[in-house]
């Protein structure tokens, strides 16, 4: 049964790259957006742009309003309690960097920060830096053999001198969820506040922030169909009170003097000069869409094309995939051949995959590899699009080996 | 200025090249062809930072002209050095500095392989052959 995608049409995008001969599997790292995102960017230009939060005219109360909206969608895609709950920021790498800024103050030297063996470069550097200035301890939590964090492992490392925890959700190299509820359970025994990197992990399923209870949970629009330049930070009721303020300027101010400034709570507080305005308001026609959609459909559809991708795989012979993969992704390398000459070759071939360390070094050099492929789906993804990569990869392991 | 007869060579048999798949064995037959480097030369101070793939750089001055060995441990890359190194041996410095090599890419049907989101490190290594060459 060839595996067809009911969305693939809403992306302009995606039909483009076919047009142009492009295979594009490459949606962990960026995705395709529908046409109502393409709709709501013009629609917001072309209408007439304006500043948001300042302006008593109509252009700017407009503008608010529809940024101010899609907080609301965002809380609700999240089931936060309220949108006062979500901060925009520019990405997901500067939420992390805003929570190891504005939380800085509340450790000691000698505190620990933990972490896990496989978080992206956004959820290691901020925290590795902010260890580095205050002399904390960073610790890393192993994986076992499947890619999953060790929860035995975490129970002996996750000590009283545990401050924070900082782990993701879904791995952007493994493609396993990470078992977030009993590592929770163990950071916040110890007292310590929890940090969710959802960047990968919000693609897939929706997350219920009442039901994971984390302190933060940061992700981008661009992974989520949205725009690129938006990234979102939920924290959970009391959560943000513990943060400072951390980026100063326009918006962010409540009472400013040459010598002294009061300054908004969250999430206003946190988002220092103009935000991007066009990118939030498009990334809640983002939202609008995906809400718009039978969930239940887009599960079962991923899981298919991730089944084909896995099996079509594990027929190859001399292939070895990183972990055990369960969603949206595969990362895997063939014996005997360097993943730069194979990713040479299927771009040859006109197949965008990703190859290279994928912005987790430590992690490569823990799996004893200097790179991989990873090759990662979008719900506008087909069948098609499997049996092109596969036909390019043999070619390309033929002219190889 | 004429063409090192090496580069020359890569001309013709590139220029000939009817497709991406000749292509690919034609720079895997070059990447055969390196002059080695010893195993005390692949040491990290010869290391050309900014490639995914390792890369070592030898620079060997020989009376003010230039001569580089080079090598990874990717097979496609080894075929990318090698066209390059075909086009700079025996330069001399200033000529080294204002070599376009986007254009002798471009000659050989190679152009992609120097795009700035390429990884491959062909930049880094054209940006490491310009520093010894000004340092020397």
């Amino acid at each position: 049964m060839p595996i067809h995608s009911p969305w693939r049409a809403d992306f302009p995008g995606i039909q483009a790259l076919e047009a142009e001969g492009q295979t594009y599997l490459d949606s962990a790292a960026t995705a395709q957006k529908p046409q109502a995102v393409l709709d709501a960017l013009l629609g917001y230009y072309a209408n007439g742009a304006a500043n948001v939060h300042r302006a008593q005219h109509l252009p700017g109360e407009r503008a608010t309003r529809a940024f101010e909206d899609t907080r609301a969608k965002a809380a609700r895609w999240l089931n936060a309690p309220s949108a006062q709950q979500i901060v925009f920021t520019h990405g997901a790498t500067e939420a992390f960097n805003l929570l190891a800024y504005g939380l800085e103050h509340s450790f000691l030297p000698g505190d620990e920060i933990v972490i896990s063996a496989l978080e992206h470069h956004a959820n290691l550097l901020p925290w590795q830096q902010l260890a580095l200035r205050r002399q904390l301890r960073l610790v890393v939590l192993p994986l076992d053999a499947a890619g999953l964090i060790d929860l035995q492992h975490a129970a002996q490392l996750i000590g009283p001198r545990c401050r924070l925890l900082a782990v993701s959700q879904l791995s952007n190299v493994l493609g396993c969820w990470q078992p977030l509820p009993g590592l929770l359970a163990l950071a916040r025994a110890q007292g310590a506040v929890t940090v969710v990197d959802g960047a990968q992990g919000i693609v897939h399923g929706r997350h219920d922030m009442a039901a994971l209870d984390c302190d933060f949970y940061v992700a981008s629009s661009h992974k989520l169909y949205g725009p690129d330049g938006v990234g979102l930070l939920y924290a959970g009721a009391a959560a943000m009170q513990r943060v400072r303020h951390w980026q100063f300027g326009g918006e962010m101010v409540r009472t400013a003097d040459y010598h002294s400034a009061e300054f908004n709570a969250a999430p206003l507080g946190f988002e220092a000069g103009t935000p991007p305005v066009s990118g939030v308001i498009a990334f809640g026609a983002a939202l609008d869409y995906l809400a718009s959609l039978d969930a239940s459909r887009i599960e079962a559809h991923e899981a298919a094309l991730h089944a084909q991708l896995l099996a079509g795989l594990s027929a190859r012979e001399g292939i070895r995939l990183l972990g055990a993969p369960q969603v949206a992704l595969a990362s895997f390398v063939a014996e005997g051949v360097h993943n730069a000459d194979l990713a040479h070759l299927l771009s040859e071939q006109g197949v965008a995959v990703r190859a290279g360390h994928h912005c987790a070094m430590p992690l490569m050099k823990g799996l004893g590899l200097s790179g991989a492929i990873r090759v990662s789906l979008g719900l506008y993804n087909d069948g098609d699009d499997l049996a092109r990569f596969f036909t390019a990869l043999d070619k390309a392991l033929e002219l190889l080996r | 200025m004429s063409l090192p007869a090496n580069a020359q060579l890569a001309l013709e048999a590139f220029g000939a090249c009817p497709g991406w798949e000749q292509r690919a064995r034609l720079l895997m037959q070059w990447g055969e062809r390196l002059e080695p480097l010893d195993d005390d030369e692949r040491q990290p101070s010869n290391q050309v930072h900014g490639c995914e793939s390792l890369v070592w750089l030898v620079a060997d001055p020989q009376a003010g002209h230039w001569h580089f060995r080079a090598t990874s441990e990717a097979r496609l890359l080894r075929g990318l050095l090698a066209v390059l190194l075909a086009r700079v041996d025996g330069l001399a410095t200033s000529e080294l500095q204002t070599l376009d090599l986007a254009d002798w890419f471009n000659q050989l049907g190679l152009s992609r392989q120097l795009s700035p989101s390429r990884s491959n490190g062909l930049n880094a290594v054209l940006q490491r052959m310009r520093e010894l060459a000004a340092g020397a």
